[in-house]
């Protein structure tokens, strides 16, 4: 088991320096020339010739990349052009907002296309099996910023049900201040008893993470329909039934341990693919996370925060792979000899 | 306990792929059920624990076990039956068992399923794999750390474990070597002669079933063409079918008979 | 002897083969119909739309942002335009787009991952390294990245989406023809001979062929939304160019009190990418069946 997780564990590293490397090369690309964003709007040539020398602009190519794979071991990150702080606090922020959310989404679309996929291979053909296939088609083929302005315009606008934007209600800066140990506003809030930001975080959080939530219910329903009717093909399965084994012990737990296993690679793989699409949700609800950051990074030629956001959507892409692989070693022994 | 099928007819839509008139089963009796693939043997005997219709099938007709009418049981009732009163095993027995339990853990709640206590399971557990030759160690194992024989004991011993009366048996050993493939074929006589075990032994290879069953039924096409005690019907068979598969058994030394 | 048949029984039975076709395979049927009310939408718009100027350039002062009617079904924008016309030039954009980029990433990704499976050693693992590091990368980061260093527009969005797809290809067919070349024909086919290019062609190509044609069809959607959610943030599709997310965007700052602009488009989009999702379905169901679900 331990030779297995080293394996990844090194793969993955390569990867990352990988992503590194080419991430470095296309921003070398980009026109524009950082320096003159860093110096502000009133620079002038002396100015930015300065900022060019501390950013390190004026160094060769290659010296610029090694400097930076240093640097990032070393826990410095850079600083953004933009915003003047050093990445990794910027990072610090804006990453565990979109973690929340896209957790949060997740774990609805966990809950809700779970069971819905068991349905429909308990029945199959029947019309909860049609309802769950027709309902997962459509969450996989929504346009996620189509449905965030929707539900947003009918559930907070014309109903009132819930709030418009943005993570808490902004007045409780003042009379509820909330101290942040992780930067994620709802853990915080638990975490600190401070159940006024709690309450309106937890209501600012549905509305976006139903959102995200809607193409990985679909998608894990759909997975885990497949996934188990195949299961019941197997032949282990017509022994549990020769054994006296319910049809419901078969979707509980004898049928359902063996089909999880690609049902959970999809739950990682769509965890990843709904981290980098949170641009789109947080674009329209105002969230102040990882993918407000990223473009208002790009916008505005900002390397460093853009070779940051890049490096930690990599960082977590082979982390959740590595998660994923451990898992599903721990879920399915065969795996543990491959 | 004894195993009556009369009139017995199984389809899947239209199609009827099984009619047997009659297919008896005595107490402690081994009988083979010989035919080709697609003869309609191994959905007989999926029949003859009830599993017939979650496969999909129709079954129509009478399975009297001890004189009590099956067809007419509802599942629960099934349920009790199945592996209490009637055992299977199959063909690949690797992967008949669940592969994400260990074999151990299987046999535990199969036991405690039927009645046993865990303390009891565990028991019994171990002194069926002592009876079928295994290590209860094996028991801690995972199915694929196990040779196909050592997995086909294990089934035979959960049968014994849970003191099944008739096993059925769907090609247990064609996927086994054939000196495994001999171990298992006298694992099972001992069951007959040691716990009195009635046996219904499907399979494609007569040779397997000449030297183990008391009684033959040859099947073709969903019919029984001929039955009757192994040497006799062997010796001088009568119906062009079965004469054909003698003729076919290969013989040490010479071509065929 | 020559035989006539009569020519309507020719039809007929070519008819109750699609029908019969069609009920084995409903998703098949039911996606492909939705495509083809979509592709001849697309295709003929210039013929069926009410305003054909209205795809371009032209403003109406005057009809600006008028509700849905019987003369513009789905109400005007807000420079006037007729959202109808808008919606199924939209169409074609959309078509357009989905169709070459799954070409580039195919002309791509297949020929790297032939290679790859082929010949093996050292070859393979660089394009397999190569190919981790672009899979790291989630589509939409990557598009986005490479449109904001081109000039946004829907040819750049094209090339940036098709850089972000090919890598699934090659892993898909590098893998197929891993498993091809150690067959025992290919081996005979070398000790006979026959050049590489050849039993590449002759024989890896046709077994890689199901699997490809399979994820092609199931990524269609995809790409589909992905496109629309560059254009959404604009970094693709500019104006007045007809393109469904751009005009989902656009149409989002009057979506408070003109609910229409935004959610034609909206539903066009959902529509296709449901057609293009039930044809990959019916693919899958048809040619592969033991597929996972998802990449």
């Amino acid at each position: 088991m331990l030779r297995f997780v080293s394996q990844r564990v090194a793969l993955g590293a390569l990867v990352v320096v990988g992503v590194v490397a080419l991430t470095f090369v296309i921003a070398r690309v980009i026109p524009g020339d950082p320096a003159v964003t860093y110096a502000g709007p009133h620079a002038t040539a002396a100015t930015i010739a300065a900022a060019r020398r501390e950013l390190g602009l004026d160094k060769p190519v290659i010296v610029q990349l090694l400097d930076y794979l240093k640097g990032i071991f070393s826990g410095s990150w850079g600083t953004s052009y933009r915003t003047h702080h050093k990445v990794l606090s910027d990072l610090g922020t804006a990453l565990p907002a979109s973690i929340e959310l896209v957790v949060a989404g997740i774990v609805i679309a966990v809950v809700l296309g779970l069971p819905f996929g068991l349905l429909a291979a308990r029945f199959p053909g029947k019309s909860v099996d049609l309802l769950v296939r027709v309902v997962s088609v459509i969450g996989v083929s929504m346009p996620v910023f189509w449905l965030a302005l929707i539900l947003q315009r009918l559930l907070s606008g014309d109903l009132h049900w819930l709030p418009t934007a943005g993570l808490y209600n902004p007045n409780l800066y003042y009379t509820h201040p909330l101290t942040s140990y992780t930067n994620i506003p709802v853990l915080d809030a638990l975490i600190t008893g401070n159940f006024a930001v709690l309450g309106s975080a937890l209501s600012h959080l549905v509305l976006p993470a139903l959102v995200v939530a809607a193409y990985p219910a679909g998608l894990i329903a759909r997975m885990v329909r497949a996934s188990v009717l195949e299961t019941l093909g197997e032949s282990h399965v017509r022994m549990t039934r020769a054994l006296g084994f319910a049809e419901r012990a078969l979707f509980t737990r004898y049928a359902l341990r063996p089909a999880l296993n690609p049902v959970v690679q999809v739950i990682a793989l769509v965890f990843a693919y709904s981290l980098a699409n949170t641009f789109l949700v947080e674009a329209v609800f105002d969230w102040p996370g990882l993918g407000s950051y990223a473009a208002n990074s790009l916008e505005a030629l900002d390397t460093p925060a853009v070779m940051g956001v890049t490096l930690i959507v990599a960082i977590t892409y082979v982390v959740l792979n590595l998660a994923v692989d451990i898992v599903q070693a721990i879920l399915d022994p065969r795996i543990r000899v491959s | 306990m004894s195993l009556i099928v009369r009139e017995l007819r199984i389809g899947f839509g239209e199609r009827t792929v099984v009619e047997i008139d009659e297919l008896q089963v005595g107490d402690g009796e081994i009988v083979g059920l010989v035919g080709e693939s697609g003869s309609g043997k191994s959905v007989t005997s999926l029949a003859l624990i009830g599993l017939a219709r979650s496969a999909g099938a129709w079954v129509e007709g009478s399975i009297q076990l001890d004189g009590r009418e099956l067809t007419s049981l509802d599942e629960a009732q099934w349920r009790q039956l199945r592996g209490d009163r009637i055992a299977m095993i199959f063909q690949s027995p690797v992967s008949s068992l669940n592969p994400v339990f260990r074999v151990g853990d299987l046999f535990v709640r199969a036991l405690r399923l039927h009645g046993a206590t865990k303390a009891e399971a565990r028991d019994r557990a171990a002194r069926a794999m002592r009876e079928v030759v295994l290590s209860p160690e094996l028991l801690r194992r995972y199915p694929h750390q196990l040779s196909g024989g050592q997995a086909q004991r294990v089934a035979i011993a959960m049968a014994v474990a849970l003191r099944a009366r008739v096993l059925l048996a769907d090609e247990p050993t064609s996927a086994l070597d054939v000196t495994v493939q001999a171990e298992i074929l006298e694992l099972i006589q001992r069951m007959r002669r040691e716990e009195g075990i009635s046996v219904l032994f499907v399979s494609h290879d007569l040779a397997v079933v000449a030297g183990l069953c008391d009684r033959v039924a040859i099947m073709q096409s969903g019919q029984i063409v001929e039955t009757g005690p192994t040497a006799a019907t062997l010796r001088a068979p009568t119906h062009p079918y079965t004469q054909g598969l003698v003729a076919a058994i290969p013989r040490l030394g010479g071509t065929h008979a | 002897m020559t035989v006539t048949v009569p020519s309507g029984s020719l039809a007929r039975g070519r008819a109750l083969r699609v029908l019969r076709a069609g009920r084995s395979n409903p998703t098949l049927a039911a996606g492909s119909v939705v495509l083809a009310i979509v592709v001849i939408i697309a295709v003929f718009a210039p013929l069926l739309a009410p305003f054909p100027a209205d795809a371009g350039n032209a403003t109406h002062p005057t009809q600006v942002l008028l509700a849905p009617s019987s003369a513009h079904w789905f109400g005007t924008d807000e420079v006037g335009r007729d959202v109808l016309t808008r919606v199924m030039y939209g169409g074609r954009t959309s078509l357009e787009i989905v169709v070459a980029v799954l070409a580039i990433a195919a002309a791509i990704g297949i020929p790297l991952g032939l290679i790859a499976g082929y010949f093996g050693g050292v070859v393979d693992q660089v394009i397999m390294r190569v190919t981790d590091i672009f899979l790291a990368f989630p589509a939409l980061l990557l598009s986005l990245a490479i449109a904001s260093v081109l000039q946004p527009s829907v040819g750049h969005m094209i090339l940036a989406i098709a850089v972000t797809w090919w890598p699934w290809y090659t892993r898909l067919v590098r893998g197929e023809a891993a498993s091809v070349v150690r067959r025992p024909y290919v081996e005979s086919a070398r000790t006979l001979g026959v050049s590489h290019r050849r039993i590449i062609i002759r024989h890896v190509l046709p077994n890689a062929a199901t699997p490809v044609l399979v994820q092609i069809s199931m990524d269609a959607g995809g790409v589909l939304l992905t496109a629309a959610a560059i254009s959404f943030l604009g970094l693709g599709a500019q104006d007045p160019t007809c393109e469904w997310g751009l005009m989902v965007s656009q149409g989002a700052t009057y979506f408070t009190t003109n609910w229409w602009y935004a959610t034609f488009p909206g539903i066009a989009i959902l529509i296709t990418a449901m057609a293009f999702n039930l044809i990959g379905d019916g693919v899958r169901e048809r040619l592969d069946p033991k597929r996972v679900l998802s990449r």
